[in-house]
């Protein structure tokens, strides 16, 4: 069994957490190759060839795979498939914009948000928001599938995998490239961060969304958010949590003003400490939480922040 | 430009969701079904692009059970002009793969002949985030996922997209396919008289055999369970006790 991980790359640099996690969910299944496709990419396929189990890294450079065009990079992927039996990407915005046209192109299914590696053709993945687990398993001659990495462990680094640089792309110029707003933070990244505070509609303003960053800063913490609070501008996009956000695991998620709706529970349910802190006792999200607070956040966050 | 949009009946959001306990699946019987809130919003977006007067006319095809009609008849109560229902089954527990989906739907548009799919980015069933993209590679059509803003400028569609760092914008060439994230739009209410007149609206149905298109599963379901059920924990009655309890349990230095 041999399988191609697409590693995750912007800007030239590789999500080496992301990529070393998913190394941890595929390598009972064979050899693993990484490829790394971008405009510049010899850094990042440095990085992937340090970690622990890669056998071989795969270099694509070209501008047309710079900004992750789902087009481009799905035809480089199709004409390398037939060496492999699995495709394999962290199941990221990109990676989903990009693995089904490839299954599509292929003619087999693709198996979005697999939590759990079975055997080289099962795999566990969650359905109805995290509501059901559904094991399947897949009788295609080659499998692709997304990887959630919040709860795996990132394979360690020291390995030196060879490095082959691969040549000759077809680009289907279908789509162009304009712009790219991602906000640059200093905070940990929310999908790899071990503290996460996250604020909800409770929190009421963009202005008052500030007490929340306070907070996580006082504790090295990335910022999350409901829907509710991205879709009232509290908060950016890129920063939701849930079904049809971001999926997280850290070791401690403090949820505050935020209700428990079943599609945010869907991100962040598999955190290892859970606080909640609602002036409504009713609200759901104690029913998962390890430690709650019945309280106003207005006074309750500066107290704690300053606590800390 | 005609504009092609596939919904989906789904379990209505608000339903809690029940996992048979003999592990053959999520418990369908006497539930609330509703069109999945992604298609909600496509929808949304193919009509306001024809009231705009930039799309003539807004085709609606759903797969899957007879009573998909229903989700139809909103669709066309919400502004669309014509339904098409493709019956697959009868048992609404048989998930239709997106890989069989997307043939299926291919095979509508080279007879419809759209300029444009416009489809919500999952089904919040099987979360599987796949027949947009898979419709668009076998069209051999570009692909805009996860939209939060179009804009139309001649035969080229400017979209911004959801994607984890922030907004993308990318600009396709038509035609193309879309899939639509939660903040493009709010979908309108279908007004009495609307849904009124949507009951004369002409809705064909279809089977996949009329396609020559084989849908058996990719993928066998080997179960289907209950995730590992979280407990309650304690509820402090302060900030100082919470603190505490933190530093107990390892959680802060
Ligand atoms: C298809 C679909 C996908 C979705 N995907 C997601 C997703 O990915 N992520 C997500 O989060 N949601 C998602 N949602 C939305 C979800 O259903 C909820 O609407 C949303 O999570 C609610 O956000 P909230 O808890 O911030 O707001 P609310 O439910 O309004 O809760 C606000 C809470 O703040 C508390 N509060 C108010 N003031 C104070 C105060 N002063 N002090 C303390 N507490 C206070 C209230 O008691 C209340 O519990 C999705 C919905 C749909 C239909």
């Amino acid at each position: 069994m041999n399988v191609l991980l697409l590693s995750e790359i912007n800007n030239g640099e590789l999500s080496l957490d992301a990529t070393a996690r998913a190394v941890t969910a595929v390598k009972g299944i064979g050899e693993i190759t990484v490829l790394c496709a971008g405009t510049t990419v010899s850094v990042a396929a440095e990085a992937a060839a340090r970690i622990e189990g890669v056998s071989k890294v795969l270099v694509a450079e070209d501008t047309a795979f710079g900004h992750r065009l789902a087009e481009p990079t799905a035809a480089l992927i199709v004409s390398l498939a037939q060496d492999y039996s699995h495709i394999v990407a962290p199941a990221t915005a990109d990676a989903k914009n990009i693995l089904p046209r490839i299954a599509a192109l292929l003619d087999v299914m693709v198996i979005s948000d697999v939590s759990r590696v079975v055997d080289a053709d099962t795999f566990e993945r969650p359905i109805y928001a995290g509501n059901a687990i559904q094991t399947v398993r897949s009788t295609d001659a080659i499998k692709l599938a997304s990887i959630r990495t919040s709860t795996l462990n990132a394979a360690s680094l020291g390995g030196a995998a060879p490095i082959e640089t691969i040549n000759g792309f077809d680009d289907p110029s279908l789509s162009e490239w304009v712009e790219d707003k991602i906000a640059e933070s200093d905070r940990p990244d929310l999908t790899s961060a071990s503290v996460i505070v996250s604020g909800g509609r409770g929190v009421g303003s963009e202005a008052d969304f500030a007490m929340i960053g306070r907070l996580a800063d006082k504790l090295g913490a990335a910022v999350g958010a409901s829907r509710a609070a991205v879709d009232a501008g509290f908060a950016p996009n890129d920063w939701q949590v849930g079904q049809t956000g971001k999926v997280v695991a850290p070791d401690l998620y403090i949820a505050i003003g935020i209700s428990g709706a079943i599609q945010h529970l869907a991100g962040m349910k598999d955190s290892r400490i859970i606080v909640a802190i609602n002036k409504d006792e009713e609200a759901p999200i104690f029913q998962i939480a390890d430690f709650g607070l019945v309280a106003d956040l207005f006074e309750t966050v500066p107290e704690l922040t300053d606590a800390l | 430009m005609k504009v092609l949009v596939p919904i989906k009946r789904v379990i209505d959001y608000n339903v809690k969701v029940r996992v048979k306990s003999d592990g053959s699946g999520v418990d369908l019987a006497n539930v609330k079904m509703s069109m999945n809130p992604f298609d909600e919003i496509a929808v949304e977006e193919a009509v306001r692009l024809k009231e705009a007067g930039k799309a003539n006319e807004v085709v609606v095809v759903s797969i899957g059970v007879k009573q998909a009609q229903e989700t139809l008849r909103t669709a066309l109560a919400m502004g669309a002009d014509r339904a098409i229902l493709i019956v697959t089954t009868e048992d609404p527990q048989d998930d239709i793969e997106p890989l069989a989906i997307a043939k299926l739907l291919k095979a509508v548009c080279e007879e419809e002949k759209p300029a444009l799919v416009i489809c919500g980015k999952q089904a919040i069933d099987n979360d599987m985030n796949a027949t947009g993209q898979m419709l668009s590679a076998m069209l051999g059509w570009a692909q805009a996922t996860f939209a939060s803003k179009v804009t139309f400028d001649g035969d080229r569609a400017t979209v911004t997209r959801e994607v984890d760092g922030g907004l993308q914008t990318i600009k396709v060439r038509i035609p193309a396919v879309i899939t639509v994230d939660l903040r493009l739009n709010e979908p309108r209410y279908a007004s009495l008289p609307n849904i009124m007149k949507s009951k004369k609206k002409p809705l064909t149905e279809k089977t996949p055999s009329d396609y020559a298109i084989d849908i058996s599963p990719r993928l066998e379901v080997v179960k289907t369970v209950e995730p590992d059920a979280r407990k309650a924990g304690v509820i402090v009655s302060s900030v100082g006790e919470l603190v505490a309890k933190l530093r107990q349990a390892g959680a802060i230095g």
